[in-house]
């Protein structure tokens, strides 16, 4: 979801596994926590920098669409909250690029594979923030989607990526909540405030239900994942958890959520709906979404604008750390 | 020069007056600024009381190997808790 295509190394069968790799996978199934400097399979390894990566990549990313409404934002009060909200998500990307980094890739060697294209983000980020009401649909829907697969990833096998997931679930709540709020006062507010409401929702639906990645049948890299407790559900497993949950809010809201097929299903105990555009998907995670070229293009324009400033930290902290030895040798 | 920032470990007092708690890391270019944005990325709610923080190549730690060597001889030593030892009932609470 926030990962949604992670490429899984090889995916091996008992017989094959070498005995570490097999007390290894008995570690995992003990549900036992692997922690940094713990012997694992190279595929286990990579498989997470690309996992915790992308995911990381896609708070930061995250930013910019909601950062886009904060000098607009109607009430002192909402400007507050979103701002708080937004840095949340830096937060986030804070510390999830921590637990990669405890797997040995350098935090510069992470960015320098977003702003390259080589390592991606959330698709959903490449859309744009049209009107007030998409900070609503923003954080009901889009972090609501988050939290889905999220709180499950609390339980993930690798320790420092299990920890920041429970900080990070901590703090969702709130989102989610602000932008059902926000939903709620344009729902009860003027007949253009709904339908503003209304837009966001239809614009929004199927790219948040894309978060959670391509149907199973689709979906190759699954199951070595899931053996690794890398990836706990399926994603039509989360993705039918979100549905059903959105429903009725959109019911409460007085809003239609854009699927004639949407019906609930009685057997199943869940409802039937239309899948997003798979096409769509693909040519957004390809680069060709509405946005994606400005969101890249506004990660490495700070990060190059920065350039200077984090050298000149750094050389203050030099000349002061060389002052403070001279100081201590005179003083001797 | 584009050198990168390096890596803190954060320590946290929380408002219980426990001991300090490793809650994660951060890069900063010094120890005055790693606990600035320690500040802002660990304790946006209220969180601690008590910040430290540490170079990360300043610590050492034990190695995953030496596990066994390590804990395993306190295994043996189950005189070292009080349930070991039977008081009669009679004698009360010790
Ligand atoms: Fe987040
Ligand atoms: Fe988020
Ligand atoms: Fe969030």
């Amino acid at each position: 979801m926030y990962a949604q295509l992670v490429k899984s190394e090889g995916s091996k069968s008992r017989e094959d596994m070498t005995p570490e790799e097999i007390a290894f996978q008995d570690r995992i199934d003990r549900n036992e926590k692997i922690e940094p400097k713990e012997w694992m399979p190279e595929g286990y390894r990579k498989t997470l920098i690309r996992q915790i990566g992308q995911h990381a990549h896609s708070e930061i990313v995250g930013q910019l669409p909601e950062g886009n409404w904060i000098t607009r934002a109607p009430t002192l009060e909402r400007k507050a909250i979103l701002l708080a909200k937004v840095q949340d998500e830096a937060g986030h990307g804070l510390y999830l690029y921590c637990a990669a980094e405890t797997l040995g890739v350098s935090r510069d060697e992470l960015l320098e594979k977003l702003h390259s294209g080589n390592m991606k983000y959330s698709s959903i980020f490449n859309y744009p923030t049209l009107t007030w009401a998409d900070m609503g649909a923003v954080g009901w829907l889009v972090d609501g989607a988050a939290i889905m697969n999220q709180v499950p990833l609390q339980r993930t096998s690798y320790g420092p990526y299990s920890r920041a997931m429970i900080r990070i679930c901590k703090e969702e709540s709130f989102h989610q909540r602000q932008g059902y709020d926000i939903m709620m006062k344009m729902c009860a507010g003027t007949p253009e405030q709904k339908a503003m409401a209304q837009d966001a929702l239809n614009r929004f639906w199927y790219p948040a239900l894309m978060m959670f990645g391509p149907s199973d049948k689709d979906s190759v890299h699954s199951a070595q994942s899931m053996a690794w407790k890398i990836k706990m559900n399926t994603n039509d497993e989360l993705r039918q958890k979100f549905v059903d949950q959105t429903v009725p809010q959109a019911e409460y809201l007085g809003l239609t959520v854009p699927d004639p097929d949407l019906k609930w299903n009685e057997e199943k105990g869940g409802y039937d709906f239309s899948e997003p555009d798979w096409s769509e998907f693909f040519a957004v995670i390809a680069g060709n979404g509405p946005c994606n070229a400005e969101r890249l293009g506004a990660r490495v324009k700070a990060w190059e604008d920065g350039a200077w400033f984090r050298d000149g930290l750094m050389a203050h902290a030099a000349k002061a750390g060389e002052r403070a030895r001279t100081a201590r040798h005179a003083a001797e | 020069m584009s050198s990168e920032w390096p890596l803190w470990e954060i320590f946290i007092r929380g408002q219980h007056g426990l001991n300090h708690r490793h809650v994660g890391s951060l890069h900063a270019p010094d120890a005055e600024m790693a606990i600035r944005n320690a500040r802002d990325v660990y304790t946006r709610r209220n969180e601690g009381v008590s910040i430290w923080v540490v170079k990360s190549n300043d610590i050492t730690a034990s190695s995953p190997s030496e596990k066994g060597p390590l804990y395993d001889p306190s295994n043996s030593k189950v005189y070292r808790h009080p349930t070991f030892f039977d008081i009669p009932d009679e004698i009360g609470h010790m």
